[in-house]
């Protein structure tokens, strides 16, 4: 379980997060949606000890995360993988030893059962038998599904994802959600999805949030976010240009 | 208004220079922690080393060649003049195993891996490279840094002793070919001029110059910023601060190795 208590933080003036809260089951897929540069990588690097919140507590299985030693955080994190927006795979190393990277790093298994998780998690992703190929010979889907790879190897016990969807094909975004939906039906995971394309949210999402100005205004199921009489969340979801969200940021008057 | 805008600006040089002090400070004391700690890369520091070492002997020797060609040639110049080519030897092996070996070495290794060093790091931040490595549960200090910082800690004495002995081969070459000194003399007035605390003072600082350059580029590559344009700006960076950091260091040990070894 992820609990988010009134988390705050700030780079030079900009309040980047303020008081945020948010609730995540065990199990359980949650989607934060919000227009870019709102925070959402932010609220994922918190959650991962990637950065230090100025106020506020992120709780992780009951632990928070801030307050952890140096142990105790590799042992979190190792239960936690996160999904990069463009896939961070690591260029020296080919696709196999990427996926591998954890098990190979933080574990007493053989190369024999390494290589063989490495081709089974390639195959979940449908990418099996691409173990040799470098990550600049891979197209942006395919490094996005590698990513994907990675974060599961290790059968996390959370997934972020950071914009899953964003800059793939509208075929490789299906795939990816279907993907996403699966592994949460397969592993059991909790995950955490942060993105902006809607399509995405209502296929993979047992709940939404709606991040705006720092805060969470409104969490629900898919149903509940589409039905919303909310202002902010209705030209959102409707991608509308004309509305709070747009007047707020001077893009239109 | 000219004054104050003077003072504004002298203000955030003065505070981005403490910045860059205490970022340093903060990453050597993790590196010193993290290479003490097991489990130890032997690997990845075989890996750097051959980057850092093996592929700079090809331009460490040829810089090392000429300047050992030139060193003759201008001490020639002189010496000549007052009669006293004899000493040339003894003179460019003290300075060559002293001062140039070290200096030499550790601005081309700057140039040439520090830059590197920056390069690789600064892409993968851009990247989030380094945020996967940490959600990865593997910390980047240990992982990315002692390799590189190790390596050139070992590589950089090795690398100045190879330049001593090119060096002082260019200079052999111009003051027996072209200056009429024999080849025995040459060698006697070398190894009488040279005492132990002079190759050691010389592989010490290169020690030190091994460290800075592996710190500051990897440092700047930790820092960087704003894509493509801030990785070459950290470059630039990265290259400024080892160059200056070399010389300042050079300036101070020669200070304090002329009082302790008098």
């Amino acid at each position: 379980m992820i609990e988010i208590q009134k988390l705050s933080k700030r780079f030079n003036n900009n309040l980047v997060l303020n008081e945020l809260s948010l609730n995540v089951q065990t199990g359980q897929t949650c989607v934060i949606i919000g227009r870019s540069g709102c925070g959402k990588s932010v609220l994922l690097k918190h959650i991962v000890g990637l950065l230090i919140p100025d106020s506020g507590k992120v709780l992780v299985e009951g632990k928070d995360v801030a307050g952890l030693k140096e142990l105790e955080l590799v042992a979190l994190r190792a239960k936690i993988s996160m999904v990069f927006q463009g896939g961070a795979l690591f260029d020296s190393m080919d696709v196999s030893e990427n996926v591998g990277f954890s098990l190979l790093e933080h574990t007493q298994m053989s190369k024999k059962e390494i290589t063989a998780r490495v081709e089974e998690s390639l195959s979940l992703v449908g990418l099996g038998g691409i173990g040799n190929l470098m990550p600049s010979e891979l197209s942006g889907g395919m490094k996005k599904r590698v990513a994907l790879a990675r974060a599961i190897c290790i059968r996390p016990g959370i997934i972020l994802y950071d914009e899953p969807t964003t800059g793939v094909v509208p075929i490789t975004a299906d795939s990816i959600n279907t993907l996403i939906r699966s592994l949460h039906d397969k592993l059991k995971v909790t995950s955490l999805v942060v993105t902006h394309d809607m399509k995405s949210a209502y296929h993979i999402a047992d709940k939404i949030a709606m991040m705006y100005k720092g805060r969470i205004i409104l969490e629900g199921a898919p149903k509940q976010i589409q039905e919303a009489h909310d202002p902010v969340v209705h030209q959102f979801i409707n991608g509308l240009s004309k509305g709070p969200i747009t007047e707020a940021v001077g893009i239109v008057k | 208004m000219i004054f104050t805008l003077l003072f504004i600006d002298l203000g955030r040089k003065v505070l981005s220079f403490m910045y860059f002090f205490g970022g340093l400070a903060s990453l050597s004391i993790q590196t010193v922690y993290q290479t003490f700690k097991p489990p130890y890369k032997f690997d990845h520091i075989i890996e750097q080393s051959k980057k850092a070492g093996y592929d700079s002997l090809p331009i460490v020797s040829v810089v090392s060649l000429f300047i050992g060609f030139i060193f003759a040639l201008q001490f020639g110049y002189f010496m000549q003049r007052i009669g006293s080519e004899m000493y040339i030897a003894s003179l460019v092996a003290l300075a060559i195993v002293r001062e140039l070996g070290p200096v030499i070495t550790a601005l081309i290794v700057a140039g040439r891996v520090g830059a590197a060093n920056t390069a690789e790091l600064g892409s993968m931040q851009v990247t989030e490279q380094i945020d996967a490595l940490e959600t990865l549960a593997t910390n980047p200090v240990k992982y990315l840094v002692v390799p590189r910082f190790v390596a050139l800690s070992i590589m950089l004495p090795l690398l100045t002793l190879f330049a001593n002995i090119i060096g002082i081969i260019g200079s052999y070459f111009i003051c027996v070919v072209k200056l009429g000194i024999t080849s025995n003399m040459y060698m006697n007035m070398t190894f009488s001029a040279l005492l132990y605390k002079d190759l050691f003072t010389g592989l010490f600082k290169a020690w030190i110059f091994g460290m800075v350059i592996a710190l500051v580029s990897c440092y700047e590559g930790f820092n960087v910023a704003g894509g493509a344009v801030g990785v070459g700006r950290a470059t630039t960076r990265s290259v400024v601060f080892s160059f200056l950091m070399i010389i300042a260091a050079d300036c101070l040990f020669t200070a304090l190795f002329y009082f302790i070894f008098p």
